[in-house]
């Protein structure tokens, strides 16, 4: 065999893989969309789950799974936008730097089933906070923090040093020309990077079966008493999201419609994700003009 | 080429001549490379004063001394003093964001901020809490004036920054830096990366500039400093050569290195 | 302003300066509580890992070596059966396998995507990965439950369940992250390499095989390992279709286990403190300390193809 037939015969295996992994995606979402789809109905987003029944829906986990994930948001972007700023704009070049690092990406790395586990040891056992969205959104932000904070923090480095030295050289503090100048311009990649996030925490379920919890008590839409267990706005109560429905119901579910529901499921989870996934790219881009717009 | 070192000639400003600000032995390191090695130089109120000398020959770092922006760069570290006023502004004491409010400094590049002509013009300002709606309105018109760029963009005052051409932005970020109203201007090669039609601009709006400001600026260009500074100091391998008036730099310089730098032997 | 207000303002600590210590406090505050939170997880799963052995006749050898997981019951010796092998084989069965199916694939796209079509690439291929990377784990497990399953067990015979089918799940859910990374080690390849060694007479693919992938190999082996270290921590689509029967595989279509599986099932059936539940912690605590080895794997392979 000659070269040239070789390199021909390389090409042509090399263009059936590619072609695989499109195949592959493909009928995954073909998949999940053809059979979970024609479920959606106002009736399945909107009503609660059964146990023992057909005709469930998902109302209460789809908004379990937005209350905790706006929650979850709300304490990781915060403590993530200090770190990365600790890390862009104040960590010298040192060993300590290096370790503080290592530590996030082993964090990052870090089973999620794991993170759950302690989130389960600490905040439902050790701070009495029992299954709960709270317990489930510190879980989530453990998950989240590190990517999160890599993000940000690279979205900042991205930001030219020219624009620290304008806001300093104007007797501005570093702190000041961050929080004014530079998170402005490094806006676009940060929200990009945030509504990834938000996608993964979305779809997230291994952290949260043991501090969210798997039980999705019913809800009064008319109760607006965050002290109160049926109020939706509690964060003490104990919240099944989407995810970790579709996990329960397949490992122990006994609903006759388990397979129906689950597909319904996990079409919404998919489209959410998938709309995450446009929005991010598509406010990254829609800021990044509007920011260097003339 | 290599010249002595030893061989300097730094001219005493006359007595009477009064200093916005002057340095005393200063001496820039970073980590434990010495770039700038004991420079002593006098910088006289209301004059223009041109740092020359080849790359690398630590004028620039001097100039970022002056308003301490090496403070910024890890591991660097500055001895000597910076005297401004009967304070030394090398010394802990001093806080460093008041002083380069009176210090002001352009850059090579221009850096506007991502945001409109008015608000680059009253970003600082009003963080320093100046609120007052008619106050910055006249801030931006005096600043935008002095840095004759008023009547280019009066009527576009709230486009952004980036709107503007390389020249525009320039003279942007010097109405930016005067907004501040500092009694010294560093300028680091501030035409260096513009067309001749705005380096042109720029000058003339340094020259009018120095009616109510000390500048000091760190050029390549020699016809510039020719053209709009008073005194030239010659910089060669961290030291301070010469300091003269302009016109003997270019015409009659006392040490040779010198006069091989300006007739274009080397650099 | 006069001289002496100058020089007042100058020597005293401006809004600025204090803001400036604040916002230095504020954000070493908030590394702060992540290394913290990093130290509190490995301390708290050890904690609870090693009371396993502390006091009872499980030593740390028989627990890696033995067979027979029945947390509660005793052998004839009295010795508590709290053999984890079966899952560690399981883990490691799926992780391995995965990986090694998954590389071919991976470098593959990859090249295809920097060296053949990088048009087709670009528009096609990367938001294809992207998309999967995005996939929920819990959907990749119920497509294995509901697709892959009943294909092995119509195909194969048995229940279906098993290595087999944790093997394809993870497969997709690795292959995203090991191409992407390769991407990254390919595109890092000097343009140059490739234009002496097609100047040379080489064919392209003799410069693909012999020149960039061979100069891309640290970086091709840290997306592998990274693959890796997803796919032995993956939980739920794991657990969905492995069978969750704690025994030594027999063969790759038997039902078996992993560490994580038996993690996910077993942590809210047992009572905290009991030797049944520590033992599980046991399982999270090697989780952990396998997540840290492919850190160090990482690390290692970095330095390695830096000194090249």
């Amino acid at each position: 065999m000659n070269a040239k037939t070789a390199d021909k015969i390389a090409t042509g295996t090399l263009r059936a893989i590619a072609g695989i992994i499109v195949l592959i995606l493909a009928s995954l979402l073909g998949y999940i969309l053809l059979r979970g789809v024609p479920q959606i109905s106002w009736h399945f987003l909107t009503s609660p789950s059964k146990a023992f029944a057909a005709g469930g829906g998902i109302g209460i986990q789809l908004f379990n799974s937005l209350y905790l994930l706006l929650l979850a948001m709300i304490i990781s972007v915060p403590l993530a936008m200090g770190a990365g700023i600790y890390l862009a704009e104040y960590a010298k070049p040192s060993w300590q730097t290096d370790f503080v690092r290592t530590a996030i990406e082993i964090l990052s790395s870090l089973p999620s089933v794991v993170v759950g586990l302690f989130g389960f040891l600490i905040f439902v056992l050790q701070f009495k906070m029992g299954f709960s969205i709270l317990s489930g959104a510190l879980a989530l932000t453990l998950f989240n923090l590190p990517l999160l904070t890599r993000n940000i923090e690279d979205a900042l480095r991205q930001v030219s040093f020219a624009q620290r030295e304008a806001g300093l050289a104007l007797g501005l503090s570093r702190w000041e020309t961050v929080l004014r100048i530079v998170i402005p311009e490094a806006l676009p990649g940060i929200i990009s990077g945030l509504v990834l996030g938000a996608g993964r925490v979305f779809g997230e379920a291994a952290a949260l079966i043991y501090t969210a919890g798997q039980s999705a008590p019913a809800l009064d839409f008319t109760n607006w008493n965050p002290a109160s267990i049926s109020s939706p706005i509690s964060p003490f109560r104990p919240a099944e999201t989407l995810a970790v429905h579709i996990w329960k119901i397949n490992s122990e579910g006994i609903q006759p419609d388990a397979a129906a529901v689950s597909a319904g499921a996990s079409a919404v989870l998919i489209i959410v994700v998938l709309l995450f996934n446009f929005l991010a790219r598509y406010l990254g881009q829609r800021l990044h003009k509007k920011i260097t717009a003339s | 080429m290599a010249y002595s070192l030893d061989d300097r000639f730094i001219r005493e400003l006359s007595a009477d001549a009064e200093l916005a600000i002057s340095t005393d032995d200063l001496r820039v390191f970073y980590g434990d490379k010495e770039a700038v090695h004991g420079v002593s130089l006098p910088f006289e109120r209301y004059k223009i004063t041109s740092l020359i000398g080849p790359s690398g020959s630590g004028k620039s770092t001097f100039l970022r001394s002056l308003n301490r922006m090496n403070d910024t760069v890890a591991g660097s570290r500055v001895t000597g003093q910076i005297n401004y006023r009967g304070l030394d502004l090398n010394s802990p004491d001093i806080d460093v964001y008041e002083m380069r409010r009176r210090i002001g400094m352009v850059f090579q590049r221009p850096n506007p901020f991502a945001k409109s002509i008015y608000d680059n013009i009253t970003f600082a300002p009003r963080r320093f809490g100046e609120h007052d709606k008619q106050t910055l309105d006249e801030l931006v018109e005096t600043s935008l004036r002095g840095a004759a760029l008023w009547d280019e963009v009066k009527d576009n005052l709230h486009k952004s920054a980036f709107a503007l051409s390389g020249g525009q932005q320039q003279r942007l970020c010097i109405a930016r830096a005067i907004a501040m109203q500092p009694d010294v201007l560093l300028m680091d090669e501030p035409a260096s990366a513009l067309d001749p039609i705005s380096t042109a601009a720029v000058e003339e709006t340094m020259l009018k500039l120095k009616e109510h400001y000390t500048i000091i600026i760190v050029t390549h260009n020699m016809q510039q400093a020719a053209r709009i500074s008073d005194y030239t100091a010659f910089f060669y391998s961290g030291q301070c050569l010469e300091f003269d008036e302009t016109r003997r730099i270019f015409t009659r310089p006392k040490i040779t290195a010198t006069d091989d730098y300006v007739s274009g032997h080397f650099g | 302003m006069n001289n002496d207000e100058i020089k007042a303002a100058l020597t005293s600590k401006s809004r600025s300066a204090k803001l400036e210590r604040r916002g230095k406090i504020i954000s070493f505050l908030c590394i702060a509580l992540i290394v913290i939170a990093v130290f509190a997880i490995f301390a708290f799963v050890a904690v609870r890992g090693i009371a396993t052995f502390v006091g009872t006749k499980v030593t740390l050898w028989n627990f890696l070596s033995k067979t027979a997981w029945a947390p509660g019951t005793t052998d004839a010796s009295g010795v508590p059966k709290l053999g984890a092998l079966p899952m560690i084989t399981g883990s490691f069965g799926v992780t391995l396998l995965s990986a090694l199916l998954a590389t071919p694939f991976a470098i593959g796209a990859a090249v295809y995507m920097t060296e053949i079509s990088p048009k087709w690439g670009e528009k096609i291929l990367q938001p294809v990965i992207d998309l999967l990377v995005g996939i929920p784990s819990v959907v990749y497990g119920f497509i294995g439950l509901s697709v892959v399953v009943p294909f092995i067990r119509n195909t194969f015979g048995g229940t279906g369940f098993g290595i087999l089918a944790g093997t394809f799940v993870l497969f997709v859910m690795i292959l995203p992250t090991v191409t992407s990374m390769t991407i990254s080690a390919l595109k890092a390849v000097p343009r140059r390499y490739r234009e002496a060694s097609l100047a040379l007479g080489a064919t392209r693919w003799q410069t693909i095989y012999k020149v960039v992938l061979r100069s891309a190999t640290p970086g091709i082996l840290t997306g592998i390992v990274f693959g890796m270290a997803r796919a032995f921590g993956e939980a739920l689509a794991v657990q969905m279709v492995i069978g969750n029967a704690a025994l030594m595989p027999k063969n790759l279509i038997s039902p078996a286990s992993t560490l994580t599986s038996v993690l996910t099932s077993g942590i809210g059936n047992t009572v905290m403190g009991s030797l049944e539940n520590n033992a599980l912690w046991t399982l999270a605590l090697l989780l952990l300390l396998m997540s840290l080895a492919f850190n160090l794997l990482v690390r290692w392979i970095g330095n390695k193809g830096a000194m090249k």
